[in-house]
């Protein structure tokens, strides 16, 4: 991890400064987080009454299971499409409203607007839009003699959670993107003007790369988001459906633990999506950071 | 602005006001997931108990959808917090009863703490999946239905079929929706909620007296498998997906379907086969068409058929781990909503099935049947025939899971990736595995 | 603009009216849908308002079942929890991201690590040992239940650490030779500099804090800590019926009325080349 070059003396008050975050993370995340590593080594019925250790049974149950490798595959898919798109259009978006003054503020608000819609209703929101039957986007599909069909066309169902997920981050992703370009000094963008650099030139060579610190803080948010958050627009949407064909990691994890009240084997899989992500968010630290511009 | 905020305070010291008598009363609380207008009833009827005496005060409250519920109540339970009584759905059946320890029967409660409780007062086919191998009830049924059929009359008329006719057969489905696509006068025959789980195989055992699992459908055991890849399933659903293909059938998603009422409401389906309890759902969006009503479709070459249909929907379960004087109020609230007045209320403002003969037979007297047409079918077909093990229910641990498998295996087989016999084949063997972890959990 | 050119003026707004289009248009539906009749939606839903806009607004206005409490008091605990939950992840973020980067000590890395974990196993999975914590810290039916277990944020910290590494080491050298210690130059520098990262994070938090309905629910039982999000749930939670989406989406859309304000008001500390003009 990349480090400040010089650094204040002070021996207590950094850990004075971390304690808050420190203790609140120990007692709400990582000690709730250790009983489900235990209980991953156990099996148990919902309520807790009989427990028996059972070892790594459920995690040779998972490797050993094909669903569950398939599910492996899916999961990058979606993870890689709903990273892209989100990012490449928030990117987008953002550069486009911090070339506006007047109108940025009509812009921005009506961009990030949507990140309100409560999960509560969102699920309900794309089914009036894709829904087989009476759907708005089926409908117009159809004079393009697409038959749209998300309930048993896997391909149509994972086209509609990845749209469902993406679309969730769009807003988020605009809005720092746009805090950072924010911070983007006027005096070298106008330097490149006059030397001649048109706006696209400007753009890739002085904001973008300027602008990886954020671009990398949000690719990891992202990459967190798709792993770990996105159970419940497949919930709201596909249920996993069909057969299985938007059933990613996360929502396994869900179904099994939430749903189905399996908490030794939903406990082994969190584990290994958390290690699997952890090791990721790693490697990503160790080499992708060494390119971002501080 | 003002107005509301000075109304809302107002309100708030009625709350208050109403809330401090009742500290000297015992408190019972009631864990439900009932929103919208089913929620302002049962809340109805925790308020009139409430003002029929002045011990106990029942408190009401809404705790999401059933698996929320579900899971609120484990994680209270585990921290000593739960309620005197939770709403459980069927589905976690098989997890409430498995455990023991948390459980506090109603048999039970009721012979400790409740003088005048007749287990025989109950309707058998409603409490029967609820009870124990030895005939205990274990819950209390609070808001069971059944599945039935709906048909728009118009469509009927239209294609030449007698509209005071509902199917009775499968073939009488195939026919009619047959004689529909030719006339012109729907899109599609028919659509159908919870198709591959509670009607596709479940009911689909029961009405055909087939066992859906080994040792009494799951009633005598953890260690019972499933059976549900019998003949009639199998070609149930060969025929389902050849109806899909010739447009006679319309598939509309897993578990409820949130895709399979639209399509009747509006007209582009005929007949239509989902829960009693949609009935008033479904006659006030039935928009500009006559409805009407019918019992599932059987087989029409199985003797014995339709034998009865099972139900779905919530019990209520009582809690282990409180006071003595709680659970006297506990067995008197649930006395009260066993009356046959507050069940025939519930009954008849929700479409719920009642859980008494006396409820059924009050409704009868109140002339509500007659003032409602299809009304009874539901419980008329409840009531075909002394119910068997076949019959009775189904108990399975992880039936959420259970249900999750048959729909995806039901999606192969309409997408045609996999023949009925393949599928239900996967479904039965996958279904195992899962009970297996069931038992080994729970044992 | 530094230069005029008309046509790429013309390009910005077209790609920020598509945008707009696609970003916004679920929310149109849920717009469109508060003007319709339940038995209208329930047969698909339509593109075009109908006339049902003023029943619709009453009807939610006058919606009070018993059992759930006045609508003001969950307008009021909802705005409450999400101020909380945003102004707590701020606070405690922004001086664990400032240990991290301006300060080296023992275990640095590790407590960034432990933070940052946080990002993994959203609360619906690890939640009944979390619920056993909240519990047996007597925290159920209290505002700090509602809030403290979901105020640590390793999100914010990261955007803070990520925006401190990029602010010069000169500005720190300068201050320290004008004498200011590590809380003179926190309040002087960093926090102003940090203002548009800061609104930002409001406008995220704030919705985040806004729309929790599961975690919620749990932890209260009593109606004097209900939130918006529940009563909108309680309306919607329907089973076996056919829920009533006029009104559920005029309440969806009226609860949606608050975040738009933070949206505006925060959009004011959006200003332009900070950095650079305080250098």
């Amino acid at each position: 991890m990349e480090t400040k070059r010089t650094v204040f003396p002070n021996k207590l008050l950094p850990y004075l400064f971390v304690a808050p975050q420190l203790v609140i993370t120990l007692v709400f995340f990582i000690w709730p987080a250790t009983q489900a590593v235990k209980s991953s080594f156990e099996r148990t019925d919902p309520f807790g009454f009989s427990t028996q250790f059972v070892g790594i049974t459920h995690y040779i149950r998972l490797f050993q299971d094909p669903l569950y490798l398939n599910s492996v595959g899916r999961t990058v898919v979606f993870a890689v499409a709903v990273t892209a798109i989100s990012m490449g259009l928030a990117l987008l978006f953002a550069a486009a409203v911090s070339r506006l003054v007047r109108s940025s503020q009509f812009y921005t608000t009506l961009l990030v607007w949507p990140y309100a819609v409560a999960p509560v209703v969102a699920g309900i929101l794309w089914w009036f839009l894709f829904n087989s039957s009476t759907g708005i986007l089926p409908y117009m599909l159809r004079y393009f003699g697409v038959v749209w069909n998300a309930n048993l066309n896997g391909t149509h169902a994972m086209i509609l959670v990845i749209i469902a997920a993406a679309w969730k981050q769009i807003s988020y992703n605009f809005l720092f993107f746009l805090a950072g370009m924010q911070s983007v000094p006027h005096s070298l963008t106008e330097a490149a003007a006059i030397d001649g650099a048109g706006p696209l030139k400007r753009f890739w060579t002085i904001v973008f790369p300027l602008l990886s610190p954020t671009t990398f803080f949000l690719f990891i948010v992202n990459i967190n988001y798709v792993m770990f958050d996105t159970f419940g627009i497949i919930a709201a949407t596909t249920n996993g459906g069909p057969n299985q064909a938007t059933n990613i990691l996360v929502y396994k994890v869900y179904s099994d633990g939430f749903i189905g009240l399996n908490i030794g084997s939903s406990s082994a899989q969190s584990v290994v999506l958390m290690l699997f992500v952890i090791a990721l968010t790693f490697i990503q630290f160790r080499y992708v950071e060494r390119r971002v511009n501080y | 602005m003002l107005k509301t905020l000075l109304a809302g305070s107002t309100a708030g010291i009625v709350l208050l006001a109403a809330a401090a008598p009742a500290l000297a009363q015992t408190e019972i609380n009631w864990w439900h997931s009932m929103g919208g207008e089913l929620g302002e009833r049962l809340v109805g009827i925790a308020d009139d108990f409430n003002a029929s005496q002045d011990e106990y005060v029942v408190v009401p409250s809404y705790r999401g959808e059933y698996e929320e519920s579900m899971v609120n109540t484990i994680a209270a339970f585990r921290a000593g917090e739960q309620p005197h009584i939770v709403q459980v759905y069927e589905v976690g059946t098989g997890t409430m009863m498995a455990a023991q320890g948390a459980v506090y029967p109603v048999y039970q409660l009721m012979a400790d703490h409740g003088s005048d409780f007749d287990p025989n007062a109950y309707l058998p086919v409603v409490t029967g999946y609820y009870t124990d191998t030895e005939g205990n009830m274990l819950s209390m049924p609070f808001n069971s239905s059944t599945p039935i059929l709906y048909y728009n009359k118009d469509v009927f008329a239209a294609a030449g079929l007698d509209p005071e006719t509902a199917p009775a057969t499968w073939e009488d489905i195939e026919s009619f929706s047959q004689a529909i696509l030719d006339s012109g006068a729907a899109q599609c025959g028919f659509t159908m909620a919870y198709t591959a789980t509670w009607l596709g195989t479940e009911n689909l055992s029961a009405l055909h007296n087939v066992p859906y699992g080994t040792l009494e459908n799951g009633f005598g055991g953890l260690s019972s498998e499933l059976a549900f890849n019998h003949e009639l399933a199998v070609r149930l659903w060969d025929k389902l997906a050849e109806w899909q293909d010739a447009g006679i059938y319309a598939y509309g998603g897993t578990a409820g379907g949130a895709d399979n009422a639209p399509k009747f409401y509006s007209g582009e389906c005929a007949m239509y086969m989902n829960s009693s309890a949609s009935r008033a759902g479904v006659l006030a969006n039935a928009d500009g068409f006559e409805v009407g009503f019918g019992m599932l479709p059987v087989f029409g070459d199985v003797a014995g058929a339709p034998q009865n249909s099972i139900i779905g929907g919530a019990t209520l379960w009582t809690l282990a781990g409180h006071e003595d004087t709680e659970y006297e109020g506990v067995a008197e609230f649930l006395t009260y909503l066993s009356s046959a007045e507050v069940q025939a209320a519930w009954h008849q403002a929700t479409g719920y099935l009642p859980v008494t003969l006396a409820a059924y037979e009050l409704s009868q007297e109140q002339g509500y049947y007659d003032a409602n047409p299809g009304s009874d079918i539901a419980i008329r077909q409840i009531n075909l025939n002394e119910p068997t093990e076949n019959s009775k229910g189904v108990r399975f641990g992880n039936m959420p899971q259970i249900r999750t498998v048959l729909d995806e295996e039901f999606q192969a087989v309409l997408s045609g990736d996999k023949t009925a016999q393949e599928a239900l084949d996967s479904a039965v063997q996958r279904g195992n595995q899962i009970l297996r972890e069931f038992e080994a959990a729970n044992s | 603009m530094v230069e005029n050119r008309p046509f790429l003026g013309f390009l910005t707004h077209l790609v920020l009216i598509a945008g707009v289009i696609v970003v916004a248009f679920p929310v149109y539906v849920a717009i469109i849908a508060m003007t319709h009749t339940d038995v209208t939606l329930n047969s698909g839903a339509p593109l075009l308002p109908g006339a049902e806009l003023i029943s619709n607004l009453i009807a939610v206005w006058t919606f009070d079942p018993p059992g759930a409490p006045p609508f003001w008091l969950m307008v009021w605990n909802s705005t409450l929890m999400a101020l909380i939950i945003m102004v707590g992840k701020i606070a405690i973020s922004i001086i664990s991201a400032y240990a991290i980067v301006y300060f080296r000590f023992p275990f640095r890395t590790l407590a960034f690590w432990i933070i940052f974990i946080t990002l993994m196993l959203p609360v619906e999975v690890r939640i009944i040992p979390t619920y056993e914590v909240v519990a047996n810290l007597g925290m159920l039916n209290s505002y700090a239940g509602l809030t403290i277990p979901l105020i640590a944020s390793a999100t914010a910290t990261f955007l803070f650490r990520q925006f401190f590494m990029t602010i010069p080491d000169e500005m720190m050298e300068a201050a320290r030779v004008d004498g200011a210690g590590p809380l003179k130059f926190f309040r002087d520098i960093l926090l102003p500099l940090s203002r548009t990262n800061i609104a930002a994070l409001c406008i995220i938090l704030f919705i985040y804090g806004w729309v929790q309905y599961l975690w919620p629910l749990l932890v209260t039982t009593r109606e004097e800590h209900f939130t918006l999000m529940m009563g909108v749930r309680q309306m919607a939670g329907a089973q076996e019926v056919d829920p009533q989406w006029n009104l559920i989406m005029t309440a969806v859309v009226l609860a949606m009325l608050p975040p738009v304000l933070i949206v505006i008001a925060m959009q004011r500390l959006f200003v332009k080349g900070l950095v650079e003009t305080e250098k």
